[in-house]
């Protein structure tokens, strides 16, 4: 160990402890309604009745980013849930078994990994029209290949080591070794890609929303406020920067903390 | 060369079945372009007179070999909401966002590998911890938000540009580029913390080998031995996520041109999407996938022919 620990772990876990509280919190209470206008105090600047500011409506924009952070922090969830669970089935599969199957699986993960998620997204979302669990779907299944990858890479790794030649030949039935003796040892590799997968998420969703392809109004998320603020960029830009910095510090809390998993797997 | 010869068939071959999948998805859609072009009140009569014009009432089968075999003409159909030629729409977007990945790209390139080498040979435990946290704050910010600051800093409080007022590089190829400099940036920042990431790990990990060792014995200063010989296997993987962040800026640009109002196919595409005009969607999206194929085929050559290990024809 090195002298002063994993400060990466440790920024990174303190501040994704606390963006999850707030988050958590304002599913249930916001300092203001996050969807009462009131036209007497629209675009008015910073204060300490209003930290962000308030928005063209009269709107709180701190309360809007937390009830926002909540639903592009719930869609990057479920994306990744998605993701990594079918990611998790099909690589451990196919790196246990190989064979044909496998050979088939890789090349086509191969090849959807090959392209950004965001524009299949924007495709998949186009076709079956703009809704939050259409856009949940799509990416969650456009982010099965990178954990296949992942995961199948581990599998295959594993496969032959000693502890789990012993398991088989004492008859542990395949399901068994494949999920509760190799996926454990997988955990050092599947954290990080889940934490990358969580950032890349919530930027895959920002962006769309942004575009307008995502999250309809008057659901709010990080993207949509953004894409609402850049009209009022030049009387209100704590609009847009209370709702990108929000995008910056849940990305860098989280990538911290990945940082942190990594170094800790080195150190060991 | 049989590798090459491997390579390029099943580059082909993916491309094939790319483009099928395209055609194939934008048949699913609910609701007639019909409907769209002529409304709901329209004489049956009519709504079978334009399916016939624009070849709807033919077997998918065939319409998607028609329509491959015109897409490699050039030829991309009819746009439902301008009812021009698809080939003419992108023939007029396409060479700003090309101009804005190629500057974008450069700006990767020019910078990360520098850099990237610079942080690899880095020896002070202080100043690598900065650059771990500098390029993790570079890659929390997301490419649009990026811009929109730079609007707002550069833009609208020191007033050196003016946003939304995009010049077209046939009026001003100077003013032009100065316009797509802010853009370029703003996507090649986090592609460049990125790859200044990989590089780095990647010149670590080449420094602890034994032929490090072995050339230091022979009396080679550290400079030499990172420059002749590290750099050369540390570039390999970094060439391949080049490629990766080539296909990636080229798809960030849709996004980038959303926040400077460039007039690319970035917003032509999010227009047509909203439109709900498929022929522009669908001919934007397959070119966009070919491009990305083929750089990464050539990525994958540049790494066979940089690598003698896989020159041989082993895996």
């Amino acid at each position: 160990m090195k002298k002063t620990g994993n400060p990466y772990l440790l920024t990174g876990g303190i501040l994704s402890a606390l963006l999850t509280a707030v988050i958590i919190t304002g599913f249930f209470w916001t300092p203001y309604s996050t969807t009462a206008m009131n036209a007497k105090e629209k675009l008015q600047p910073p204060s300490a009745a209003h930290w962000f500011g308030t928005d063209n409506f009269g709107r709180d924009v701190f309360s809007r980013v937390m009830q926002g952070a909540g639903t592009s922090f719930l869609i990057a969830a479920l994306v990744v849930v998605i993701g990594c669970s079918a990611g998790i089935l099909i690589g451990s599969v196919c790196g246990y078994f190989g064979g044909t199957a496998d050979l088939i699986l890789t090349r086509i993960c191969d090849t959807i990994t090959a392209f950004p998620a965001i524009l299949l997204a924007l495709v998949i979302v186009s076709i079956t029209g703009s809704s939050v669990s259409n856009i949940v779907l799509a990416l969650g299944i456009l982010f099965i290949p990178s954990f296949a990858r992942v995961v199948r890479t581990q599998y295959a790794g594993i496969r032959n080591l000693n502890y789990i030649k012993a398991a088989r030949l004492q008859g542990v039935r395949t399901p068994r070794i494949l999920y509760t003796h190799i996926l454990p040892n997988t955990l050092s590799v599947l954290v990080p890609a889940m934490t990358i997968g969580f950032n890349n998420a919530v930027l895959a969703e920002a962006g769309m929303s942004f575009l307008g392809i995502g999250i309809q109004p008057p659901e709010a998320s990080l993207g949509t406020m953004l894409r609402d603020s850049q009209n009022y960029l030049a009387t209100a830009p704590w609009y847009a920067l209370g709702a990108g910095f929000s995008i910056v510090l849940l990305i860098l809390s989280f990538s911290l903390m990945s940082e942190g998993v990594q170094n800790l797997d080195a150190q060991n | 060369m049989k590798q090459v010869v491997k390579k390029t068939a099943s580059l082909i071959i993916t491309l094939f079945v790319v483009s099928l999948l395209a055609f194939l998805a934008f048949q699913i859609i609910p609701g007639d372009p019909t409907t769209k072009i002529l409304g709901t009140s329209a004489s049956p009569q009519k709504v079978a007179q334009l399916r016939a014009q624009l070849g709807l009432d033919r077997p998918v089968l065939e319409r998607y070999l028609d329509w491959l075999v015109s897409f490699v003409k050039g030829d991309f159909g009819i746009s439902y909401n301008y009812l021009r030629p698809v080939g003419r729409l992108l023939a007029d977007k396409l060479p700003v966002t090309v101009l804005l990945t190629v500057v974008s790209f450069g700006m990767t390139l020019l910078l990360s590998v520098p850099i990237g080498i610079f942080s690899g040979s880095l020896r002070n435990a202080v100043a690598d911890h900065a650059a771990v946290v500098a390029g993790q704050i570079i890659m929390a910010v997301p490419p649009f938000f990026f811009g929109i600051l730079t609007c707002y800093l550069f833009g609208i409080v020191l007033k050196w540009f003016q946003p939304g007022n995009f010049v077209s590089f046939s009026d001003d190829a100077a003013g032009c580029l100065r316009y797509l400099f802010l853009p370029a940036l703003s996507l090649a920042l986090p592609r460049i913390a990125m790859t200044v990431r990989m590089l780095r790990g990647s010149i670590r990990s080449e420094l602890t080998r034994n032929y490090v060792l072995t050339a230091k014995s022979r009396g080679m200063t550290r400079r030499m031995i990172l420059l002749r010989h590290v750099l050369r296997n540390a570039m390999l993987p970094v060439v391949t996520f080049l490629a990766v962040s080539a296909a990636e800026i080229m798809t960030g640009t849709i996004i980038i041109e959303q926040v400077f109002t460039i007039p690319g196919i970035g917003r032509l595409l999010v227009s047509s999407i909203g439109n709900r005009d498929f022929p522009v969607v669908q001919a934007i999206v397959v070119l966009l996938a070919a491009w990305i194929m083929i750089v990464n085929f050539i990525a994958d050559m540049l790494n066979q022919w940089m690598d003698p290990r896989r020159r041989e024809g082993g895996s």
